[in-house]
């Protein structure tokens, strides 16, 4: 970037160079004529852009060569001035890309601009200048005259602009500056162009920041101050504070300046006008544009300049704009206007010379102006009176003309009120909704058109009772006898007998003639069908006769033999109840006819029977003769085998052939049994059949030359009174007097209408006689007529009627009455002489023969369609009405209608066709025909089978064969189902392609992997085996647990205030007198956060590690075996002066690790706070993930030994180097899962220290003063304080409350259920366990899983003189080496699942219950007083303990690490007791502790422990879940070794590993001499560590300073062993000359449980 | 841009959280989710927001009005879990204790264009009437322990709850690909389909 030196330089060549130029082209060019510049200048003012384009094209394009070679020579000579800078030509090549887009804006502003394209554009302005360049002096004339008015012009616009345009000249002000940069060719006036695009796109804070210059060059310009010397100061003084703007601003301002200059070369003395101007000509850059002719000026008279001059010639200087405060309001009230609020003075309102008027005054009305108020009024009128014309708007008085007020004082609306109890109830507005009515549908089409109404009579004439109850037995038989009647006359109407008659006659005189005809002779086929035909016509008509005439002969019988039992019983009562008399007419016959008919009848018939009989005999006769035939074959047979036979044996033997004759027909006569020899059938015997058929006729006929009876039955008996009748008789009577009836009518189940109320007649017949017309509006459904019973004022249902729809033809008046036969099942006895209902009856003297009538009669009514005035039925159309009875079925049956057809029995339907003779012709059969055809023509198939779904396929989605080969579908139905792997998978892939086989590919592994053992990670095969065991598990849990988190209950999605007891509530209220700022604050909790929205490093682990008693303290360097440091020898001065320890604590955590500051002494105090950041597996922050986190917090304690070495050295002297080493002293570690589930863990811990620590002692009691150490003489070992919580506080999974099904009483479960529910009441922090849940998911009483249960044996042999004490530690011990693993790390859920001892031993692994439970089982047997304790202990929050009794002391063990506490033990773990079990009972604690220490432990007072079996509820006998003895599995040695190689293998890689800067050497002599140690401390249990033990290694190793330890763990994994070395940080020696030394031991105990103890020592040599 | 063959399609909610009718409450605040199935995911836009509180207009209408804006778009590959709105309603009680007034849920309409939907509100009843008073004294009445609740079905036959009010919502929806999916989302001209594939389909529905 040029400096301002610099360019001042070059700009004063630059104006030499131009005043050349111009002198030159003035020169060169004056040849051309004045006349057609002046011309062109003129039609430039004055035409439209579009002219000047068309004009300039012409010269512009002729001119354009010569123009170019003079560039060429013009270049040349300013190239050595010309220094293009790079960045300048950056700019230039943005702006220059960009410009098109300015250009295309311009023409799109103008429609005239269409045709300049950048181009073009350029083309003509070349040829502008060019010609511009050859007049220059003319034209000067012009321009300066043009311009002059021009800008005088604009000047005025350009003020009035303002401000606003300075803004935007800023804004467009980068792209202005490059004209300053850029060779001619880019230069036009779309340049300056207000493009938005533009200057957008530069930075705006460049833009902003010349805004304040170039208003301040602006203003000065504005008063006409500078001229063009003061401009040129101006701008070389260097004020620019921001270089990157610089040579922009300084460009523009340059450039603007030669402008300037040039012009006062021009122009002289005008020069100071055009200064002015110049000022404005920028923001008139813009007006330019938009005015046609004047930017060509413009464009011309610059580039005439711009396309000789070198880039440096451009920068031109201005003058920064800047408009001052008062200029801006002078400009601002140019064109704003502020009406005044003062009053105007009339004068001025009113036009001169004129007084104002009053109307008032002068007595004319004037209206009430509307209320304005008086500021408002004068900034009206002031504004008024500016405006053109505003007089008029003033009346004579001055003042502003206006209507009188039109508002209304008073409302005319009553006043509404909004608040909601003050509506008027009057005035509310009630909004309902329209509803859909769902009967609308039933509304028959077009019923609410007038002429659409339909009406239904329902005409109800009467009813007949055919059983009443009131019946009196005379009235039964009546009745029945009436029924008879009926029978008889119906019969007679019909005739069938007649019928049939005829029709046999007719048959018979047909066969005669066809016999007759033809002769008998020479029968064609055709007709004997034809014949054999007719006889069985013949015969089954004749069988028809004979049935109808039977029965007609039996009901005349019987109503004879009726009316005889009538007679009868009229008789014996003494009364008629009847009006029935019958009468038999008798109808003589002529006598000798009519038998020679009967003879011919019966000869007839019996011609007949023998034509029948003889035809069935022939038929016979043939079968027979067949049979015959077939017989004789097979007797010829037998006989030939026979004799084969008999020869055979004649051959054979000869003596005893007759037995074996016999033997072989013995043997072959029941081997093939021939078919038996046929009967030959029996002719029947004529006269036989004749006697037959005489004894038909005179059964079921009457006699020939008998007169015909004919019964007529009248009613015209007289019914004895009711003052002669019996008394009960009269009791009937007058009951049926009582009874009326009458008939509800139900239309759709409504009730319409109803009948008259009629009383029963005597002859139980009711006449009603009523019509009812229905007008109908919905579609008839049902009609139903209801009969009532009414008796007195009660009434009952006797009978329903339903009667069906009519047909839309049936109208009133062709209808006949219809009888519809009614019953009842109402049972009715009477003490009187009525039968009652429903109550057997018998007619017999001896009551046999009962008869049980019910209530029953006939209704006599009709329905039909009303008829409307102009005989139209007043019907709905037929189309609602079901059409025939096919397509009816089509349309019921949605089965056949969607294609499954063939499921009725078509067969039948044919069967009964051809039957019964459909005459194929009728139009009516027609579909049954059609039917008939379709289904016989391809052999109907019904299936085989029965289908439950057959339209299952229909609507299946996919064929199952898809659904299986699709893996989207497969993917999808796995997430559904809650699988592992695709729980909450994301994303399923829309389409098939998509989903890769990659997706599948754990899965599948893991369904394959289900068998195989990957012995690779476990070392063990055995344990591989239970961790697939346990996999396998954990899934079925998992599974229930799915399913279990589908039930919900109320808590868990509603949050509700607990109902706040009178205790809360008042602790409450304490709460308000607490202070605000307690001295000693408590811990408060803190909210919980749902585990949802976390993300990797929300959470925090926050640890406080307060402070430790009890650190092994270090032992001076000796190498005198013998010299054992005792307190005692120590003089004061020594344990002043010598440090004994310095720890630190450590504590590491997902490989973070962070330390403590180092503190001094054995009982070090820090009080620090450690935050360690946790992040989830796979940054998933769900319950269950958090919950199966299974790293841990080791907190390890460290001294650190500063090692000082002098070096001296010769050029700079004595110097101390001094390196530190830590060394580990012990570790305490915490599984994350505990404190995700506890929330936190506060307390003292005991440290796990090291059986040996090589270099350091246990000193204590230096002091023996103080109770203090007396307690803690009581606890061995290092104890450490720590508090740990999560920041933000986490809210611990939900436990699972499923009810698991469960085979224990159902009592049992209630009162466990409610046992637990009262001491979760009464003491909500103790935990209380009745009932757990076994491996099988079930429900398990807690007792039974406490039994008495051998331990190992060889751990009863160990001692075998010894008092029980160390055997019952070796069983803790080994109970504690069996791996613990917490459930809801293995469940991933938080339940507990108990398991039993064996299964625990198999599994090898289980929370703190299975310990627990398998000690206090082994403590059992071995004969001691145990129970179980559930409490609550630090850390593991609830668990189990074993609690003995022994030497009248109570002990606690710690199932998981195997060490006992007393009962006043201060540093025990465990916190809270919360209940004891033991087989037979379960006791909770209500005492006021839960501290052990605090608490009885005498569960035999009731009072302090409440039991659960009681003598209210007392022990049912629970069996126990456990086997009856535990089988262990002999230790195997070998295994146990090759799993110690392999373990100190993989160590002695890892420690390798981890040191990857280091060279690690293995000492190989102290790693023997170590492992020769480990077994040794496996059998003291790590305990009573001798000294001689590190003395021994001390004198081994010589002046090595050695440091280490051994380490001990129960085996399950490899991986905790490598975390705990880890932790230790042995590996971090950084010492050069250090060496290392590890041994591995494992110990095999019983049943596969191993000890491994890992000793780690580093040596330095000093 | 628009593949011939795409993977997921895009289902945009416009539309604004407008207002409430609830009679009884006023100074009341609307918090908004948006719950969706696994094969859903948000591209842009907020899945949850918190509206002003606002007040009854104290003369006319008795509606408040929130006009909340929503503009999420979705990514999916599958119409199952299609986006819900889930709408909780809050506010002030007599002793200035904050309060739930209601929750509702409507699905987002899968037909391009505008609609609006009214939600009926309800909120969790107490199961005591003890339960009920105190709640009342002490403002802490029962709340879901997830708003989200109210879009799903599951284990809602414990609870028993109260109507309360509306709260009404429109959208504009916008979707593309669907069609090109195979999802046929209601009736469609052929000019409309044209629309369909070259991107998004606006054309409205109602």
């Amino acid at each position: 970037m040029a400096s301002s030196s610099d360019i001042r330089e070059k700009l004063r060549k630059k104006r030499r160079a131009l005043q050349e130029t111009l002198t030159k082209s003035k020169n060169e060019d004056d040849v051309q004529a004045l006349v057609p510049s002046t011309k062109l200048s003129e039609e430039k003012r004055q035409t439209t852009m579009q002219e000047p384009v068309g004009s300039e094209e012409d010269p512009g394009e002729t001119l354009k060569r010569t123009i170019r070679a003079q560039r060429q020579r013009r270049k040349k000579r300013l190239l050595e001035q010309t220094l293009v800078q790079e960045s300048h030509d950056d700019d230039v090549e943005e702006i220059s890309t960009i410009q098109p887009d300015g250009a295309e804006e311009g023409s799109a502003e103008k429609a005239d601009d269409s045709v300049i394209s950048l181009r073009s554009q350029t083309g003509s302005q070349k040829g502008l200048s060019s010609r511009a360049q050859q007049t220059p002096s003319a034209q000067s004339q012009s321009i300066d005259d043009f311009v002059k008015r021009r800008l005088e012009e604009r000047l005025r616009a350009a003020r009035s602009k303002g401000e606003s345009l300075q803004q935007q000249e800023a804004s467009f002000e980068p792209a202005s500056r490059l004209q300053g940069l850029r060779d001619r060719d880019t230069v036009t006036r779309f340049d300056r162009e207000v493009d938005p695009d533009r200057s957008g796109r530069h930075d705006a804070s460049p833009a902003l920041s010349t805004r304040a210059k170039l208003r301040e060059t602006a203003r000065r310009i504005g008063k006409g101050l500078p001229n063009a010397e003061e401009a040129y100061n101006f701008f070389t003084f260097n004020f620019e504070p921001d270089p990157p703007d610089g040579s922009e601003r300084s460009s523009v301002k340059r450039r603007k300046q030669r402008k300037t200059a040039d012009r006062d070369e021009d122009r002289g003395d005008e020069a100071e006008e055009q200064e002015e101007a110049e000022a404005d000509e920028e923001n008139e850059e813009e007006n330019e544009n938009q005015s046609e002719e004047a930017p060509l000026v413009q464009n011309e008279e610059e580039d005439l300049f711009v396309i000789d001059q070198s880039p440096q010639d451009f920068l031109e200087v201005k003058k920064a704009v800047y408009i001052g405060y008062q200029n801006h309001i002078q400009r601002e009230s140019e064109h704003l206007f502020t009406p005044s609020f003062r009053t105007v003075p009339t004068s001025v309102k009113l036009p001169e010379n004129m007084k104002p008027r009053y109307l008032e005054d002068e007595g004319l009305y004037v209206g009430e102006r509307p209320h304005v108020s008086l500021t408002n009024e004068n900034i009206l009128e002031n504004r008024i009176l500016k405006m053109e014309e505003g007089m008029k708007w003033f009346g004579d008085d001055g003042r502003i003309m206006a209507l009188p007020d039109p508002i209304k004082e008073s409302s005319t609306r009553p006043p509404l009120f909004h608040m909601e109890e003050d509506v008027d109830p009057s005035l509310q507005t009630v909004y309902r909704k329209a509803l859909k009515s769902k009967y609308a549908n039933l509304y028959i089409a077009g019923a609410a058109d007038p002429e659409g109404d339909y009406q239904l009579d329902v005409d109800v004439s009467g009813l007949i009772f055919s059983h009443h109850p009131l019946f009196s037995r005379e009235h039964v038989l009546g009745a029945r006898l009436a029924q008879l009647y009926d029978q008889y006359l119906t019969r007679q109407h019909n005739n069938l007998t007649g019928h049939l008659t005829d029709k046999l006659n007719g048959l018979r005189s047909a066969l005669r003639n066809m016999l007759e005809i033809h002769g008998g002779q020479s029968l064609t086929q055709a007709m004997q069908q034809r014949f054999s035909e007719y006889s069985l016509e013949i015969r089954t008509t004749r069988q028809l006769r004979d049935s109808e005439q039977e029965k007609d002969r039996t009901l005349l019988k019987n109503i004879v033999k009726v009316w005889k039992e009538i007679k009868a019983l009229r008789e014996f009562q003494k009364f008629s109840n009847t009006p029935y008399k019958l009468y038999l007419r008798r109808e003589n016959v002529d006598r000798a006819s009519d038998e020679r008919e009967h003879e011919d009848e019966i000869l007839a018939e019996v011609v007949e029977l023998e034509a029948e009989s003889e035809e069935d005999y022939q038929k016979k006769l043939a079968e027979y003769n067949k049979q015959l035939e077939e017989w004789k074959l097979w007797r010829r047979k037998q006989k030939a085998k026979k004799k084969k036979k008999k020869k055979k044996k004649k051959g054979q033997t000869h003596e005893d052939t007759e037995d074996e004759d016999q033997e072989a027909s013995e043997s072959e006569g029941p081997v093939e049994e021939g078919p038996p020899k046929p009967e030959p059938p029996e002719r029947l015997d004529f006269d036989s059949i004749e006697q037959q058929v005489r004894e038909k006729a005179s059964r079921i006929r009457r006699k020939p030359g008998e007169a015909i009876l004919i019964p007529e039955l009248s009613a015209s008996g007289n019914i004895t009174a009711s003052e002669l009748c019996p008394r009960s008789e009269t009791a009937r009577r007058q009951d049926v007097a009582r009874r009326s009836l009458f008939i509800k009518i139900l239309y759709n189940d409504k009730e319409v209408s109803r009948t008259d109320s009629r009383s029963l007649n005597t002859d139980f017949r009711v006449h009603f006689g009523q019509i009812f017309n229905l007008k109908i509006v919905h579609c008839p459904q049902s009609i139903n007529l209801q009969v009532f019973e009414e008796i007195g004022s009660s009434c009952s249902l006797l009978a329903r009627v339903f009667v069906p729809v009519p047909e839309p033809s049936v109208v009133t008046g062709n209808v006949p009455v219809e009888e519809y036969e009614f019953s009842s099942n109402q049972r009715v006895m009477f003490d009187h002489e009525g039968v009652g209902s429903d109550v057997p009856l018998s007619f017999e003297a001896d009551g046999s023969n009962k008869q049980t009538l019910l209530t029953s009669g006939k209704l006599s009514c009709c329905v039909s369609w009303g008829i409307g005035e102009d005989d139209v039925p007043l019907a709905p159309p037929v189309s609602q009405q079901p059409g025939g009875i096919h397509s009816g079925l089509g349309r019921l049956d949605a089965v056949t209608y969607i294609g499954a057809s063939g499921l009725y029995d078509m067969k039948k339907i044919g069967e009964w066709a051809t039957q019964s003779r459909l005459d194929p012709n009728d139009p009516k059969n027609a579909s049954i025909m059609q039917l008939l055809k379709v289904a016989s023509s391809g052999e109907v198939t019904a299936p085989e089978y029965f289908r439950l779904e057959h339209l299952q396929e229909e609507f299946n989605f996919v064929t199952d064969e898809e659904l299986e080969r699709s893996k989207r579908f497969r993917l999808l139905r796995l997430r559904n189902q809650e699988v592992a792997e695709f729980r909450n998978y994301k994303c399923v892939p829309a389409l098939e392609r998509e989903v890769t086989d990659k997706v599948f590919q754990e899965y599948e592994k893991r369904l394959k992997e289900g068998e195989i053992i990957d012995t690779k990670e476990h070392l063990d095969s055995h344990r591989a085996l239970v961790a697939k065991y346990l996999q396998k598990i954990r899934e079925s849990v998992i599974n229930r647990f799915l399913l279990a988190k589908h039930h919900y209950i109320l808590s868990d999605l509603v949050i509700e205030e607990e109902i706040p007891s009178i205790g809360i509530l008042g602790l409450n209220l304490f709460k308000l007198a607490e202070p605000k700022r307690p001295l000693k604050p408590q811990r408060k909790e803190r909210k919980k956060v749902t585990a949802q929205n976390l993300s990797d490093g929300d959470i925090k682990l926050l640890i406080n590690i307060i402070r430790a008693f009890d650190i092994p303290i270090r032992r001076p360097q000796s190498n005198k075996p013998g010299q054992v440091p005792q307190s005692a020898i120590q003089s004061s001065d020594w344990f002043l002066n010598q440090v004994q320890v310095r720890p630190f604590v450590e504590v590491s955590f997902q490989r973070t690790v962070l330390q403590t500051t180092t503190a001094d002494g054995p009982n070090p105090c820090w009080n620090e706070e450690l935050q360690l950041p946790f992040s989830a597996p796979n940054g998933d922050y769900s319950n269950a993930s958090l919950q199966s986190v299974k790293d841990e917090v080791f907190i390890n304690i460290f001294d650190e030994v500063v090692h000082e070495t002098g070096v001296n050295d010769k050029d700079r002297g004595k110097s101390i180097h001094s390196w530190v080493e830590k060394h580990w002293l012990g570790s305490v570690k915490i599984p994350f899962s505990t404190i995700y589930s506890q929330s936190r863990i506060d307390g003292t811990f005991k440290v796990n220290t090291p059986a040996v620590l090589l270099g350091y002692s246990k000193e204590r009691s230096h002091g023996a003063n103080g109770g203090y150490d007396f307690m803690r003489s009581l606890s061995e070992g290092t104890f450490i304080t720590l508090f740990i919580t999560m920041e933000p506080q986490l809210v611990p999974g939900e436990t699972i409350r499923e009810k698991f099904d469960s085979q224990e009483d159902e009592h049992l479960l209630q009162a466990s259920e409610r046992f637990e529910r009262e001491a979760a009441q009464g003491y909500p922090d103790r935990p209380c366990v009745s009932t757990v849940i076994d491996l099988n998911g079930k429900t398990v009483f807690i007792t039974r899983f406490i039994r008495p249960l051998n331990p190992p044996q060889e751990f009863l042999d160990a001692f075998p003189n010894n008092p029980r004490k160390p055997r019952s530690a070796l069983v803790a011990r080994f109970v504690s080496l069996i791996p613990s693993l917490p459930d809801r790390v293995s469940f991933s859920g938080a339940c507990d699942l108990w398991s039993t001892c064996d299964q625990f031993l198999t599994l090898l692994a289980g929370d703190e219950e299975e310990h627990a439970v398998l000690l206090c089982n082994y403590f059992l047997s071995m004969g001691k007083k145990a129970w179980l304790i559930i409490g609550t202990a630090i850390p593991e929050g609830p668990t189990a303990y074993v609690l003995t009794y022994e030497q009248s002391r109570y002990l606690i063990w710690n199932p998981s690490s195997g060490q006992y506490y007393g009962q006043y033990d201060t540093f025990c773990p465990l916190q809270t007791i919360g209940c004891l079990v033991n087989a037979d009972n379960v006791w909770f604690n209500i005492q006021e502790y839960t501290t052990p220490m605090r608490l009885s432990l005498d569960v035999t007072k009731a009072n302090l422990w409440k039991p659960f079996f009681s003598r209210s509820f007392s022990h049912p006998g629970l069996s126990s879940v456990q086997p009856e003895e535990l089988v262990y599995r002999r230790t195997d040695k070998a295994a146990a070794a090759e799993l110690q190689d392999r373990i100190e293998k993989i160590l002695k890689e890892k420690i390798m590993e981890w040191r990857p800067r280091h060279p690690t050497r293995w000492n190989r002599y102290c790693t023997t001499t170590l492992k020769q140690f480990l077994p040794k401390l496996e059998m003291s249990r790590g305990q009573d560590v001798t000294e001689g033990h590190r003395h021994e290694l001390q004198s081994l190793l010589g002046e090595n300073r050695i440091s280490g330890f051994p380490l001990h763990l129960p085996f399950s994994e490899i991986r905790p062993i490598v975390e705990a070395v880890y932790s230790t940080g042995v590996h971090s020696v950084q010492a050069s000359n250090v060496e290392f030394a590890l041994a591995v031991y494992v110990h095999p105990y019983p049943n596969n449980v191993l000890s491994v103890w890992v000793y780690l020592a580093s040596l330095v040599r000093t | 841009m628009a593949t011939s063959n795409p993977s997921v399609f895009l289902l945009t909610v416009n539309g604004q959280i407008e207002g409430a009718n609830f009679p009884e409450y006023d100074d009341l605040y609307c918090k908004y989710c948006f719950v969706y199935g696994h094969d859903w995911a948000p591209t842009t836009g907020l899945e949850e927001g918190i509206t002003q509180i606002t007040r009854k207009n104290s003369q006319s209408s008795h509606r408040l009005i929130w006009n909340f804006p929503l503009e999420t778009t979705f990514k999916s590959t599958n119409p199952s879990g299609w986006p819900q709105l889930v709408v909780s309603v809050y506010g002030p009680d007599v002793f200035g204790n904050d309060v739930v007034r209601g929750y509702g849920a409507t699905h987002v309409p899968f037909t391009p264009g505008q609609h609006t939907r009214t939600i009926p509100m309800f909120v969790p009843e107490p199961t005591w009437r003890l339960q009920k008073f105190t709640g009342w004294l002490l403002g802490r009445r029962p709340e879901y322990t997830d708003p989200k609740v109210v879009a799903q079905g599951e284990g809602r036959e414990v609870t028993r709850v109260r109507s309360q009010g509306f709260v009404t919502v429109s959208f504009h929806i916008l979707t593309k690909d669907m069609k090109k999916m195979g999802y046929d989302i209601g009736p469609s001209s052929p000019a409309n389909s044209a629309s369909v594939t070259s991107g998004w389909s606006t054309e409205e529905q109602q």
